[in-house]
């Protein structure tokens, strides 16, 4: 806030509240008798009219202390212009400190699960829930509240896990966040149309939806050449790069033809942001199990 | 506008006293006056008596009150929870809440409309702690003649330590009803406990400080400012007021032309009415006026002045009634009715507001079903080619037992539910669970479509809940 403005706030505010103790002070003095009387004002409102009498003293006091109020108040918190109050109160230091009593509150309540393995925790039913809930804040909003994905969204409730589904590797998604990039046609870039068409029939074969027998045994060298670096000669992915499997049901992309078509042709890049600094470790662990816990319902 | 207009000259009308001085002027706010109230025994201070110590009983006793380790009145802020007389309320019955509200409103109009201020005169909290703290003022300070007495005293032993010990009873009756009005929102027993241990939390200690100052100034120090500068109700029930209301009214006919006379005297040789002129009426008034006026905005119609008048009726030898309940018609001698438009119109409203919470009440169901859908998404097709749709489920179980509960979902053919179906919640117990639903592509025949969520706790079909929300499909 520039100086003219600070001042021009200043004099408006503090001009008001003095503005309005003078004009308690200027009228305090009346020509009215400190009697009761009849006498009325002389006004009549719809044939109401109001007594002329004297107020109670209580209330002079009690706007004098409004003003006083009102200059403590000005003093002890910003309020004129960019001067910044004697307490130093501003919203930020405000939200700090909620956030440290509350993480001091709850940090508590996760420490006891920091220490426990993972798998054992996903048996926990009250660290469930407090998993859920951090879910349901954190992650949801991309991966479903019953985190079953979307549409470039891992569906995190089958056996099917891009960076693996281990409690460390899961840990270490949330921690780090991860980065995924398909190249474009694999490792060959001068793939033709027809070659494009011919390795999304052999994809499709893995799950029997091939539409051409031909087309997918011809896709098969193609695949050797362009795809199995990463997905592997089997095509069963590869955790450790983030290569999805493509024999089963999951599709990260859709699983039609179309859908599969558009990611061979023109690669596929996907980011999962990394949690830490936004949820503590005690947190993330507490996650961690809820999400290993999903796809392991009935263990 | 040819003519000119002729300049007289006028000087001010020449007054010695007023030349050169300005006009008398004064305070425009004046000091209370404090009120000195004699205190007075009769019919309506025994009435009084009874209405005092009933409500008294029920505001210092109820939230000791459990009932198989339930408390019988506890609001629960933090939980969100209202515990009444055994049945637990939650945010979702705040309409029950102003349904209370809006029935005592409609009570007090009622009242009201037929015997004025008497909310007033015998159960208002202002009145009742009042009364109270005057009690004590006389056992301590004595009559009014020797309390006036004694303000007008110099500072002496005596003075302060009946001053002190007052003030010290006053403060102690204050700190009890803080204490207690914060036991309604916090377990008194524990907080009875914390608050003389020093253990309480500081806002605690806050709120009893609060309402002990507040009780203090208002009973002891503000008494009828209260009712004549800061209540809204004092403001508006004069609004129904109307010829038939019935009042605390002087029988001006019967009393006036008033004067002293000997109890011997015969008042029709003197041409006197009833009114001896005593005064006893304006020294028990507890708001310091005189109901001989008529009738003003500052009376309570607590009967106070009906008390002493009819005392001294009984010694003059007068029939009692000088000062009574009256309606204006009867004061004139006109027949006053009951049944009228204002007393069955609000007696209607009442009798209907207080069925339908009564209705409200009993068709309660304690569960509480909300279904919210996935924000910004649409809908998944699966591995098995099915059509997914993803909610969250907020179960709420209102009882006081735990329920285990079964979730089904109807409205599409072959909706089936891939999540929990079965789930067990504890007492006010309320439950967010994510649900998934899938249905075979034939059954979805809109992009938009109606569904209902059911649970129904085990073994009692009647506490059940629905609620309706929308599956999404692809466009056909």
């Amino acid at each position: 806030m520039s100086t003219f403005w600070s001042i021009w706030i200043s004099v408006i505010v503090l001009g008001t509240v003095f503005g309005c103790w003078w004009l308690l002070w200027a009228t305090r003095k009346s020509q009215t008798t400190d009697k009761e009387t009849d006498r009325t004002t002389g006004h009549s409102f719809d044939g109401i009219e109001e007594y002329d009498n004297p107020l109670p003293k209580w209330w002079f006091h009690l706007f004098t202390a409004t003003c006083i109020f009102a200059l403590g108040y000005l003093a002890l918190y910003p309020g004129l212009g960019s001067y910044d109050g004697l307490l130093g109160w501003t919203q930020e230091n405000q939200w700090e400190e909620e956030m440290q009593q509350a993480n001091a509150k709850y940090s508590e309540l996760y420490a006891q699960y920091g220490n426990v393995p993972i798998p054992e925790l996903a048996q926990n039913e009250d660290a469930r829930k407090m998993g859920q809930r951090l879910f349901a804040n954190n992650c949801a909003v991309c991966h479903g509240s019953a985190a079953r994905g979307a549409i470039g969204f891992p569906n995190l409730t089958d056996d099917a896990w891009i960076w693996g589904g281990e409690p460390d590797r899961i840990v270490e998604t949330l921690h780090q966040g991860r980065q995924n990039a398909m190249p474009a046609k694999g490792l060959m870039p001068n793939m033709s149309n027809s070659q494009v068409e011919a390795v999304v029939n052999y994809v499709l074969s893995f799950s029997g939806r091939e539409r051409d027998a031909a087309l997918a045994e011809q896709g098969s060298q193609i695949f050797g050449q362009a795809c199995a670096g990463c997905h592997g000669q089997d095509a069963t992915g590869n955790p450790t790069i983030g290569a999805p499997n493509l024999t089963d049901e999951a599709w990260l992309y859709g699983s039609t033809y179309e859908w599969i078509k558009e990611t061979v042709t023109f690669g596929r890049q996907n980011q999962m942001p990394a949690q830490e600094g936004r949820l503590s470790d005690d947190q993330i662990h507490v996650l961690a199990a809820y999400v290993y816990g999903l796809s392991r319902r009935g263990e | 506008m040819s003519s000119q207009i002729p300049v007289k000259q006028i000087d001010p009308a020449t007054d010695a006293s007023s030349n050169k001085k300005k006009p008398e002027t004064v305070e425009l706010y004046a000091s209370r006056k404090k009120i000195y109230v004699k205190s007075v025994q009769g019919l309506f201070q025994r009435i009084r008596f009874f209405s005092l110590w009933a409500l008294m009983g029920m505001y210092f006793l109820f939230c000791w009150i459990r009932i198989g380790g339930e408390p019988l009145i506890l609001f629960d802020l933090p939980a969100r929870e209202f515990h009444l007389f055994g049945t637990t309320f939650f945010p979702k019955d705040f309409i029950l809440l102003s349904g209370m509200l809006i029935i005592a409103a409609f009570g007090l109009f009622f009242v009201t409309t037929l015997f004025g201020r008497v909310w007033c005169g015998y159960t208002c909290p202002q009145t009742v702690w009042t009364f109270i703290f005057m009690w004590v003022e006389e056992k301590v300070e004595g009559t009014r003649n020797k309390r006036m007495k004694l303000d007008e005293t110099r500072n002496n032993i005596e003075k302060v330590v009946k001053k002190s010990l007052k003030h010290g009873i006053w403060l102690g009756i204050a700190f009890a009803t803080g204490l207690t009005f914060v036991g309604y929102f916090y377990p008194v027993r524990e907080l009875a406990i914390d608050l003389f241990t020093l253990q309480a939390n500081g806002w605690a200690y806050f709120w009893v400080g609060f309402f002990t100052v507040a009780t203090y100034s208002n009973a002891g120090w503000l008494r009828e400012q209260v009712c004549l500068y800061m209540c809204p109700y004092a403001r508006f029930q004069s609004v129904m007021y109307d010829d038939d209301t019935r009042v605390v009214a002087y029988d001006f006919n019967r009393g006036e032309p008033r004067g002293g006379r000997k109890k011997t005297a015969s008042k029709e040789e003197l041409g006197l009415g009833d009114c001896i002129d005593c005064g006893q009426c304006v020294q028990v008034c507890p708001t310091g006026i005189d109901i001989r006026d008529g009738l003003q905005y500052e009376c309570i119609n607590c009967a106070l002045c009906i008390d002493a008048c009819d005392e001294i009726m009984d010694k003059m030898d007068y029939p009692r009634g000088l000062i009574r309940y009256a309606t204006e018609h009867e004061l004139e001698g006109k027949p006053s009715k009951i049944f009228r438009l204002r007393t069955v119109g609000y007696g209607i409203a009442l009798l209907l507001m207080i069925g339908a919470l009564v209705f409200t009440l009993v068709s309660r169901v304690p569960i509480e079903l909300d279904a919210l859908r996935d924000r910004g998404a649409l809908y998944q097709m699966n591995g098995r080619g099915m059509i997914e749709n993803s909610y969250t489920l907020k179960v709420q179980n209102m009882t006081e037992v735990p329920q285990t509960f079964s979730l089904s979902v109807s409205g599409l053919e072959s909706a089936h539910i891939l999540t929990d179906t079965q789930f067990r919640l504890g007492a006010g117990e309320n439950l967010s669970l994510p649900t998934v639903i899938e249905v075979s592509p034939e059954s979805v025949t809109d992009t938009n479509n109606d569904i209902m969520f059911t649970v129904i706790a085990a073994g009692n079909a009647d506490l059940r809940a629905g609620t309706e929300s929308r599956f999404l499909g692809p466009r056909r």
